[in-house]
């Protein structure tokens, strides 16, 4: 699904990312955590094609292509999502309008009938309620007005409904109340499938115990320093990053 | 020929006296006296230089240079095209040139309100224009509008007696036609009586590529508790020039609303002046422009709050790309007497392009203590961050662009309260934005 080898990225003339390596397979779930400052939402940002990060070495292969050659637009219409750590709000552009113009450039990418007004409703009503979202936030505009769970939750939303092969949750916990937490990842088990796989990238451990991942990698300077199974997690929970990072 | 030696204003003077007779009103003494004082002035003032502090950002060295012929001294009326915007079934007056076709017009209304061409309400009614013609512009201080006071022919006059509520739109409509190098000097008068209502709608549009000058100037008196909605769209000939002035005084709770929809012109100007003259008063002046190619718009407001208690609210935002450029010039004045006035500004402007200019220049000069005022003004680009949001869903740029641009516009549609009004020009938005993604 995704390779990715030795990836630098510089920011601003300052090097983030400094000989990133990792390799996730068909349907395996990859938890990414590390220190605030380790350069996990530079990589989140880097294969979502944000503007700003410049490669200066490395490679990245996403299904067999170059993803460095897609721009922003065109990975997500190639089935990477990346779902927000601060999900942008938009006044004026109403989340409906936003949701259906998404959808069928995803859909028409795909070679798929775009969805008219009515398939689309039902589409939405029948994710959405899931979700617990209701009517009244898709009337809303984009994110405006939203509490932090209800964005994360509408995050998931648009990752439901644009049907990804890549997930990438950069910190999809963080800022999230139990009960908010159970219902995201709830959200996040249903589209786990063995075509689909998922990069979480996250500062603490208690999402992990909703999603299980099948690989934990911690993260410092820039770097995978080490890996492990999903036990690694609840060992940087008991000893910290800096135990981890030094002993690396 | 495009640079005549004499220039537009040696022009205007020699056609003067030949004109004079064919003007309307060329038979009344006071209309004839107004006409050349006002003349003399313009001798003296010729349209603004750069250098006037309220021309600054607006240049019309082209216009007066260019070879545009001054206004032809005969009646004949061309006819209205079809195809001419209309927005409900309310009554309606066409101009094409400056003229009124009355073919083309109905301008009946009900019981107690006229709607009439400035000739034929000279012709019939002089005495009631004789104290207010004139008098709500300050022609003596200004070249454009001593132009326009010197040969003011042919815009509309809507008269409604007081307690008299007229429900359906009243649409104007001027028409600049293929005959190209003319100039017109519409003048027209809304005089609402107490407690009058009415929404009065004005297109102005031109045929494709015709090069004209548009100069209309409107005087408004709102009496007490009247409500007058006037909304305008500008959508000239993208070779015009468009010289607009709107002179308003309101009575004791009296209610304005206006919106200008500026589209079209080279050169394009709506300037509107407001004095507050009663308590109470609420005044909305709101506008959008969205200009590209190398389109120059100027919306110049002041609102002269002379008693206190009054509300204002202004909301203006700009789009502009390629090299076009927009200003915005927003002047509130309160006056010593003018306690409790309430009044805010808000003009925001995007560029799409980095040739592209805006200019705002928002003034407040207050001499009441009492008075809540504020003001806001920005210019900036598209944010990258949720152009890069939506990218990341899969939306190509220029549709994340059209979505951005349009949200940014929104809210300044909305303040339009006239629902078809609100519709049509919303949609010529959409319009403007889609050409633009096209185009790009």
């Amino acid at each position: 699904m995704l390779q990715i080898k030795d990836l630098h990225v510089t920011v601003d003339g300052k090097e983030i990312l400094k000989g990133l390596s990792l390799d996730i397979g068909d349907g395996e779930v990859h938890a990414i955590m590390g220190p605030n400052g380790s350069g996990k939402s530079t990589l989140s940002y880097v294969l979502a094609g944000r503007e700003g990060y410049e490669v200066t070495g490395g490679t990245v292969r996403y299904r067999d292509q170059d993803l460095f050659t897609l721009n922003a637009e065109e990975r997500a219409r190639e089935g990477v999502f990346l779902a927000f750590q601060y999900p942008v709000e938009i006044p004026g552009v109403p989340t409906a309008t936003f949701l259906k113009t998404a959808v069928n450039a995803v859909r028409r990418h795909r070679g798929e009938a775009e969805l008219d007004a009515m398939d689309f409703l039902k589409f939405v009503r029948a994710r959405a309620k899931e979700l617990e979202i209701g009517d009244d936030m898709i009337k809303r505009f984009l994110n405006v007005g939203f509490s932090g769970g209800e964005k994360k939750r509408a995050e998931i939303l648009q990752m439901a409904l644009l049907e990804p092969t890549l997930m990438v949750l950069d910190e999809t916990d963080s800022g999230l109340d139990i009960d908010a937490l159970r219902i995201v990842s709830e959200g996040i088990n249903r589209m786990r499938g063995p075509d689909r796989s998922t990069l979480m990238i996250t500062h603490y451990q208690r999402l992990l115990n909703y999603v299980v991942p099948d690989h934990v990698h911690v993260m410092a300077g820039g770097r995978i320093v080490r890996s492990g199974g999903k036990e690694l997690a609840l060992e940087l929970e008991e000893k910290g990053y800096a135990d981890i990072a030094s002993a690396a | 020929m495009t640079n005549r030696p004499e220039g537009l204003r040696a022009r205007y003077l020699a056609a003067f006296p030949k004109t004079l007779d064919a003007l309307p009103g060329a038979e009344l003494g006071w209309l004839r006296s107004l006409r050349e004082s006002a003349l003399a002035r313009f001798a003296d003032l010729d349209l603004p230089e750069p250098r006037v502090e309220d021309w600054k950002y607006t240049n019309l060295r082209p216009l007066k240079a260019s070879d545009l012929a001054v206004p032809a001294n005969d009646s004949a009326s061309a006819d209205a095209p079809s195809g001419l915007p209309r927005f409900g079934d309310g009554a309606r007056l066409v101009f094409v040139n400056g003229r009124l076709d009355a073919a083309a017009s109905s301008p009946a209304l009900p019981a107690g309100a006229r709607l009439l061409s400035l000739g034929a309400a000279l012709a019939e009614t002089p005495d009631l224009l004789e104290s207010d013609l004139g008098r709500l512009v300050p022609w003596q201080g200004e070249g454009v509008l001593a132009l326009n006071t010197a040969f003011m022919r042919d815009g509309y006059v809507l008269a409604i007696d007081p307690g008299v509520e007229i429900e359906t739109p009243i649409e104007i409509v001027f028409h600049g036609g293929a005959a190209s190098h003319a100039a017109w000097h519409v003048r027209n008068v809304i005089r609402l009586g107490e407690g009058a209502r009415a929404t009065v709608i004005e297109s102005h549009v031109g045929a494709p590529d015709a090069a004209y000058f548009s100069n209309p100037v409107t005087e408004i008196f709102a009496g007490p508790s009247s409500a007058l909605r006037h909304y305008r769209i500008q959508d000239e000939s993208i070779k015009a020039q468009h010289l607009a002035h709107v002179a308003a005084e309101l009575a004791e709770k009296a209610d304005m609303e206006s919106f200008v929809l500026t589209l079209g012109a080279a050169l394009s100007r709506n300037e509107i002046r407001v004095a507050i003259e009663g308590h109470h008063v609420e005044c909305k002046l709101n506008g959008i422009y969205l200009q590209r190619g190398t389109q120059h718009s100027d919306n110049t407001t002041v609102i002269d709050h002379k008693v206190g208690d009054g509300r204002a609210d202004e909301v203006y935002k700009g789009v502009l790309d390629d090299r076009a450029s927009g200003v915005f010039q927003g002047r509130f004045i309160v006056r010593e007497d003018a306690q409790k006035t309430d009044a805010n500004q808000q003009s925001r402007a995007i560029l799409l392009s980095p040739k592209a200019r805006a200019d705002a220049k928002p003034e407040l000069e207050i001499f009441a203590d009492d008075v809540k005022c504020s003001h806001g003004a920005t210019i900036g680009e598209l944010d990258e961050e949720p152009l890069f949001y939506l990218r990341a869903r899969g939306i190509d740029t220029d549709t994340a662009r059209a979505l951005l641009v349009e949200a940014f516009l929104r809210d300044a549609i909305e303040k339009i309260t006239c629902e078809p009004v609100r519709e049509a020009f919303g949609k010529r938005v959409e319009d403007w934005i889609r050409a633009e993604k096209e185009g790009s």
